[in-house]
Formats: C-alpha cells, sequence, structure tokens
C-alpha cells in the first residue's frame, strides 16, 4: 500500500510534501492539493513556511477548555488563528507552545535585546506595591517599627523610579 | 506634515541620489513590540484597541527621529493613499485592511516607520535603499530603545519579546533585504536558490505586484526564526546569505555574457523598445521591462547614473502611484495607457544603448 500520508491542516490526503531545515532539524508538512494552493505553497517564492508550520504541529492535543486568566483567550480561539490573545497567553498555554518552539525557531531561549529600561522599571513598580501591601499589614498589626522601615524604603524605591522616569524625558 | 504633503516629498526609496549597489535594492529591518499587560491587536476590544493606539502614537511621534513626521489613524486615510504607502514598503497590506484603531507614524525622510495596531501593538520599521544592514540595525536599535522609556514592553526572559505569533518571538526581529536577480531567472536558477535558502531557515518571496509573483525579477529574501539567536546573530547569518545569493547572481551574469552574450542584448534592446515606444504597459510587465534596463545599467550598456532613475521608476509604475500622478481614479486599462506615457517619456530622454561597451 502507498504511504498515504495526511494533510496536515485539513486531513485529506497529502500530495504536497515540504521540508524545512532549521538548525539542522528536519521538520516536514504534508498538504493537500487545496492546501498546497491556498497557501501559496505552489508558488515557490511567496509563502511562510513558519507560518505553515505553526498551523500543522496544533493538531495533536485535544483542546481543552483552559482559558488565558488574563484575556479569556482559549485553546481553540488559538488553533483556529495560530495567534495569541494576550501577552499572559504564553504562561498559560505553555504546554501548547514548548513543543512548537522547537520546529519553529533556532532554540526555545532568549538570547538577543533586553528592554533594560522598562524591566528594571516595571520591577520597582513591582516591589513598590509588595512594599505597600507590607505597610499596610504592619500599621493593621500594629508593628510600627516595621512600618517605618516599610515607609523608608518605599520613599527609596519612589525615588529610584521617578530617577528613571525623568532620565526618559 | 500631511499625509498629501508626504506623499509628494522625496522618499528614501525614490530619491536616492546614486543608487550604487547593483543587486540589493532595499535593506529593511522591523521589531515586533506588544505593550505589557494588554490584549493583543487581534483580541482586543474596540475601545481597548483605540487606547492602546493613541498611548503609542503618542510615544512614537514624540520621538526625536519622528518629528516633523506624520502621524495618522489609517481610518483617516483613503484607499489611494494606503497603496501608495504599500508601494513605498512603508505599511504592510494587512494594515490597510484593518478596520479601526491602527495608525502609523512616518518620519519626514520615509525611512523610519512604525504602524500601531498591526498584528502586534508596535511594528517598528527601519528602510534604506542599497545594502546597508549595519546602518538600519543602528537606527532601529536606537529608535527601540528610545521607545522603551516610555512603553512597557511585554517582555519574558525566557522567551524574550511577547507577540501575538509565536514566530516572531524573541527578538522580533525580521531583517530582509530586496534584491533584484535577473540573471539567476534568465539562467532558470531560481528555484535551486529559493531551495537553497529555505533550508538555511530564511524565506524568499517574489516582492512586488500581488503578493508573491516574482514581477521584475526582485525577491525579498528574510529571516524566519526570532528565538534562539541574538539580533546581531540573525544579521550576520543572514547577511552572509545574501553574500552568497549576491555571488551567485553575478557569476550567472558573467555566465550569459559569455556563453550567449545576443540573446541577453537581445533581451535589453527590446526591452529599451518597448519602453520607448510602447502604449499599453501593465504593472508586471512594466517591472520586468526595468529590470531588463537595470541589468543593461550593470553590464555598462547604459549609463551608471541611470540606476537611480530606474529604481525610482519601480516604485512609481505601480498602481497606485500611476493613479496619484495622473491625479485620478482609472481603470486598469486606463492605467496601463498611462504607465506606458510616462515611461515612453522617460525613455526619450535616454540615450541610446551601447552594446560595445558591455561586450569587453
Ligand atoms: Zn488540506
Ligand atoms: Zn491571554
Amino acid at each position: 500500500m502507498a504511504n498515504s500520508l495526511k494533510c496536515d491542516l485539513c486531513s485529506k490526503p497529502a500530495t504536497v510534501h515540504l521540508t524545512q531545515i532549521v538548525n539542522s532539524k528536519i521538520h516536514k508538512v504534508d498538504l493537500c492539493e487545496a492546501c498546497a494552493q491556498a497557501k501559496g505553497v505552489t508558488d515557490p517564492s511567496g509563502f511562510s513556511l513558519a507560518d505553515l508550520l505553526l498551523k500543522a504541529s496544533l493538531n495533536p492535543e485535544p483542546a481543552g477548555d483552559a482559558k488565558c486568566s488574563a484575556c479569556g483567550f482559549t485553546q481553540q480561539d488559538f488553533k483556529k488563528t495560530g495567534r495569541f490573545g494576550c501577552p499572559e497567553c504564553y504562561s498559560h498555554f505553555s504546554r501548547l507552545l514548548d513543543p512548537m518552539l522547537d520546529s519553529m525557531h533556532k532554540g526555545s531561549a532568549h538570547t538577543g535585546k533586553i528592554p533594560q529600561k522598562a524591566v528594571t522599571r516595571r520591577s520597582l513598580y513591582e516591589r513598590l506595591t509588595q512594599l505597600e501591601t507590607e505597610l499596610d499589614q504592619a500599621i493593621k498589626a500594629e508593628r510600627y517599627e516595621d512600618a517605618a522601615r516599610y515607609r523608608d524604603e518605599i520613599t527609596q524605591v519612589r525615588q529610584a523610579a521617578g530617577r528613571k522616569e525623568e532620565a526618559g524625558k | 506634515m500631511k499625509i498629501n504633503e508626504l506623499i509628494d516629498s522625496p522618499s528614501e526609496l525614490t530619491d536616492t541620489a546614486a543608487s550604487k549597489s547593483a543587486v540589493v535594492l532595499m535593506t529593511r529591518i522591523r521589531l515586533a513590540r506588544n505593550l505589557a499587560a494588554q490584549p493583543f491587536p487581534g483580541w482586543a476590544r474596540e475601545a481597548q484597541k483605540k487606547e492602546i493606539r493613541d498611548q503609542c502614537m503618542q510615544a512614537v511621534a514624540a520621538l526625536p527621529q519622528m518629528k516633523r513626521g506624520l502621524a495618522i489613524p489609517v481610518e483617516s486615510l483613503d484607499e489611494l493613499q494606503k497603496q501608495i504607502l504599500v508601494e513605498r514598503h512603508l505599511i504592510s497590506r494587512e494594515l490597510c485592511h484593518a478596520k479601526s484603531g491602527s495608525g502609523i507614524v512616518i518620519s519626514k525622510d520615509q525611512s523610519c516607520v512604525v504602524m500601531v495596531n498591526e498584528e502586534d501593538h508596535l511594528r517598528i520599521q527601519v528602510l534604506r535603499a542599497g545594502f546597508q544592514f549595519k546602518k538600519v540595525w543602528n537606527t532601529i536599535n536606537a529608535l527601540d530603545s528610545d521607545l522603551e522609556e516610555h512603553l512597557d514592553f511585554a517582555f519574558s526572559p525566557n522567551l524574550g519579546y511577547l507577540s501575538a505569533c509565536p514566530t516572531n518571538l524573541g527578538t522580533g526581529i525580521r531583517a530582509s533585504a530586496m534584491m533584484h536577480l535577473p540573471a539567476l531567472v534568465i539562467s532558470s536558477q531560481m528555484e535551486k536558490v529559493v531551495r537553497a535558502v529555505n533550508q538555511l531557515g530564511m524565506a524568499v518571496r517574489g516582492l512586488f505586484g500581488e503578493g508573491s509573483d516574482a514581477s521584475g525579477s526582485i525577491f525579498q529574501i528574510s529571516n524566519q526564526t526570532t528565538l534562539g539567536e541574538s539580533e546581531e546573530e540573525i544579521i550576520k547569518h543572514l547577511h552572509g546569505v545574501l553574500n552568497t545569493i549576491i555571488e551567485q547572481e553575478l557569476n550567472a551574469r558573467e555566465k550569459l555574457i559569455e556563453t550567449d552574450p545576443n540573446k541577453l542584448f537581445d533581451k535589453i534592446g527590446r526591452a529599451f523598445g518597448i519602453l520607448q515606444n510602447g502604449h499599453l504597459l501593465n504593472s508586471g510587465e512594466a517591472m520586468n521591462l526595468l529590470s531588463l534596463i537595470r541589468l543593461g545599467i550593470d553590464f555598462g550598456v547604459f549609463a551608471d547614473t541611470q540606476r537611480a532613475v530606474v529604481d525610482r521608476l519601480f516604485i512609481e509604475c505601480q498602481p497606485g502611484h500611476v493613479q496619484h500622478a495622473a491625479k485620478g481614479s482609472f481603470d486598469p486599462n486606463q492605467r496601463d495607457v498611462l504607465r506606458a506615457s510616462r515611461l515612453r517619456s522617460e525613455f526619450a530622454k535616454l540615450p541610446p544603448p551601447d552594446f560595445t561597451s558591455a561586450a569587453k
């Protein structure tokens, strides 16, 4: 019997087989005539294999009901569009994402530019929120020495954040 | 700056004093960026989208690089204006279809563009005529760092810059070069090149015309992977691939002129004849004819100074530019007449081809 592969996008018999080698790993996409046409594969110069690989790798796991708690995006939505709903989706759907990264990219860890200022600023704000909560609790529990310490630290962090802001202007 | 003022003022691509690069027409880098804790444009509600747009556009327009440029919501552009921006490689077709809540900010010299609420909140793009990755990267890197002072980007230490599509994860960088590869096309080697480039994890696409057809032997080569390598490594890798393609194209040219110069000169001569005398030219055909003239320039058949003219015409022969120049809306047939007439007058000025200087 002939090896009858199924189309990665619609499960009809596949007639077009594509191979891409990224970082010496081989990735394959099998498509039926109609899907190949629709994706522009027949024109050797005009399609994005990365996008195809993404769609093709979405099959296996049955879609769960899990929703991103930040934006309400579901696994079904991702299967439909190949796009996420918000930055938080990346941590919510990491199980879905991890196996895909392998076929899509050179590696699975970022080694490029870091938005240094934004990262510092965000961690300062996070620290500030944390300190404010602790201050509240300290006051409620009448731990005044702790409260004074938190207040001092809040002033310090505020100053640091303020300087960052000014440097940006 | 108003949109019409921008359209009528010289752009990086239409006013290159001297286009010196024989093979690379244009270098471009874009970065995908998103705001932290905000839904991506494709998932955001209308009101959120507008809010995000206002915040992003304000931050971008305030950058010193964008001073006296254009900042405008996409919905206030008409179809022709959008098309002209697409033909100049300033905005994407996807952005044209954006219903509402999207915007663009373009620098005065039209070399820096930020698309707001396309697939991502921000698509920062810098382009330059010729082969200039270093310059383009330095410019866009600075632009991005300046922007970062005012906007909190969605970033994960592990996954890098978070984008709507996982194919852009990490650096979010797409570096590309627009290459003129007529000899590889004439000698039927393009398919081989496309396959080799794909195997190296890069993408090739035909540039002008409807999305994918390779009119004018112009191809865009770009990186596909964005995670696991630094921006510099990605650019360096692409640079190496491009240099190899340039070498192959130049070899193919040498071979063409050695093996069958008459076949080549016949193509160039006929192209010149049609451009000087044709009365109906669609944009695909015009592109292919101009491509042959450009090849002729590289062979010394026409003066070197003509390259900038041809490069400008590549853009100005697109349907949107033709209609804009004629100040009206025309059907494709009328456009073909207008295009041919424009080309006739350009090529009437050109001295006839000198084939003796090419056949060294
Ligand atoms: Zn199919
Ligand atoms: Zn989400």
